[in-house]
C-alpha cells in the first residue's frame, strides 16, 4: 500500500512545480533594481553644466546646509515630463533640487526646461552615465534624498506622482 | 484607411525615437581595447554582468545606451589596471548581487549550492543500496 502511494509522489511534485510556475507567471515582475548605496556617502564627482543657464554639479555642492533632492533625469525621458509639476511643487515647499541630465544635449535641456519649468538650482551633464552608475541608479527618472553630510538617504525610482510628494517631504525631514 | 495606417506606422516609428537619447555612444561602448589580452578580460567580464535596462541580457549582448555606458566603465577600468573581480565588486556595491550573473555563496544563496550536493548524496546512497541488494542476489528481487 505504501509503495503504491509512493508512486504518486513524482506526479505530485510535478503538479506542485507546474502550479508554482503557472502562479508565478500571473504575478507582476518587480523590474526595479534598487541602489545598494543607500546610507553610503555620495562618491566624488564634478560634472560640467548641462546647459548655459545653470551651473554644473559637483559633490561639494551637495554638502552642508539642508538635505536636498538629487533628480536623475533627461530631456528625452517621457516620465520626466510627467513628474515636472511635482518637482515644482517640492520647490515651492522650499526644497532645493539639483539635477543630473543623463546622455543629454545642452539645447535639448534648455528646450525641456523652457517648456516644462525649471525647478533646479544646478544641473550637471552626465553624457556617459558615469555618476548615474556610481550611485547605483538604473534609469530615469530617479530621485535621491541627500543629507547635509552628502550621504544618500533615500531613493525614489520612477516618476514622482502627486502622492509621492508628502513621502519625499517626510524623507527630507528624516534626513535632517 | 491607408492614411490612418500611415499615421499609425509613423507613430510606431516616432515612439522609440522619443524614448531614446540621441547622444553618441561612450568611447569604449562599441570600441574594443587595443590590447587583445585586455579586451579578452573585459569581454569575459561583460558577458557575466547584467544589463539593468534589459534585465535578461548581459551588457555584452545589449544595445541599450546604458549597457554601452557600462561597457565603457568596464573597458576603461580594465585599461586603468583594475582586475575584473574588482570591477564586479564595484558594481555589486552599487546594484547588489543582481547585477552579476556569477552567483556568490551568501546567506540567501547557500541552499542553491547545498541542495544539489545533498540530492547527489541521496541518489548515490539509493543506488548503492539497490546495486548491493541485486549483487547479494539472495532475495532475487528485480526492479
Amino acid at each position: 500500500m505504501a509503495r503504491r502511494l509512493a508512486l504518486w509522489v513524482p506526479l505530485g511534485l510535478f503538479a506542485f512545480f507546474a502550479g508554482l510556475a503557472a502562479y508565478m507567471l500571473t504575478q507582476d515582475k518587480d523590474q526595479f533594481v534598487e541602489s545598494a548605496m543607500i546610507g553610503q556617502p555620495l562618491p566624488d564627482f564634478a560634472l560640467q553644466p548641462a546647459f548655459a543657464g545653470l551651473p554644473g554639479l559637483a559633490r561639494a555642492d551637495l554638502v552642508g546646509g539642508k538635505p536636498r533632492l538629487l533628480n536623475i533625469w533627461a530631456s528625452w525621458c517621457l516620465p520626466c515630463i510627467a513628474e515636472a509639476p511635482q518637482l515644482e511643487a517640492l520647490k515651492a515647499r522650499g526644497v532645493e533640487i539639483v539635477g543630473i541630465a543623463i546622455r543629454d544635449r545642452p539645447e535639448d535641456v534648455a528646450a525641456f526646461l523652457a517648456r516644462h519649468g525649471n525647478p533646479y538650482s544646478r544641473i550637471g551633464a552626465d553624457p556617459i552615465s558615469e555618476v548615474q552608475l556610481a550611485i547605483g541608479s538604473s534609469g530615469v527618472p530617479e530621485t535621491f534624498v541627500i543629507d547635509a553630510k552628502g550621504v544618500i538617504r533615500y531613493q525614489h525610482i520612477g516618476d514622482i506622482r502627486p502622492e509621492h510628494v508628502p513621502l519625499l517631504l517626510k524623507e527630507l525631514e528624516k534626513a535632517k | 484607411m491607408i492614411r490612418a495606417l500611415l499615421v499609425l506606422l509613423a507613430a510606431l516609428i516616432a515612439l522609440p525615437a522619443l524614448a531614446q537619447d540621441t547622444m553618441p555612444p561612450a568611447p569604449y561602448a562599441y570600441t574594443q581595447l587595443e590590447d587583445p589580452a585586455l579586451e579578452a578580460r573585459a569581454a569575459a567580464l561583460m558577458h557575466t554582468l547584467r544589463c539593468l535596462k534589459c534585465q535578461s541580457q548581459s551588457i555584452a549582448d545589449s544595445d541599450a545606451p546604458m549597457a554601452g555606458d557600462m561597457r565603457h566603465q568596464v573597458r576603461s577600468r580594465i585599461l586603468a589596471g583594475e582586475s575584473p573581480e574588482e570591477i564586479r565588486a564595484w558594481l555589486i556595491a552599487r546594484y547588489g548581487d543582481y547585477v552579476s550573473y556569477e552567483p556568490r555563496v551568501s546567506t540567501t544563496t547557500w541552499p542553491l549550492f547545498v541542495i544539489p550536493a545533498l540530492v547527489i548524496l541521496i541518489a548515490a546512497g539509493v543506488l548503492l543500496r539497490r546495486l548491493g541488494r541485486r549483487r547479494g542476489g539472495a532475495g532475487g528481487e528485480e526492479a
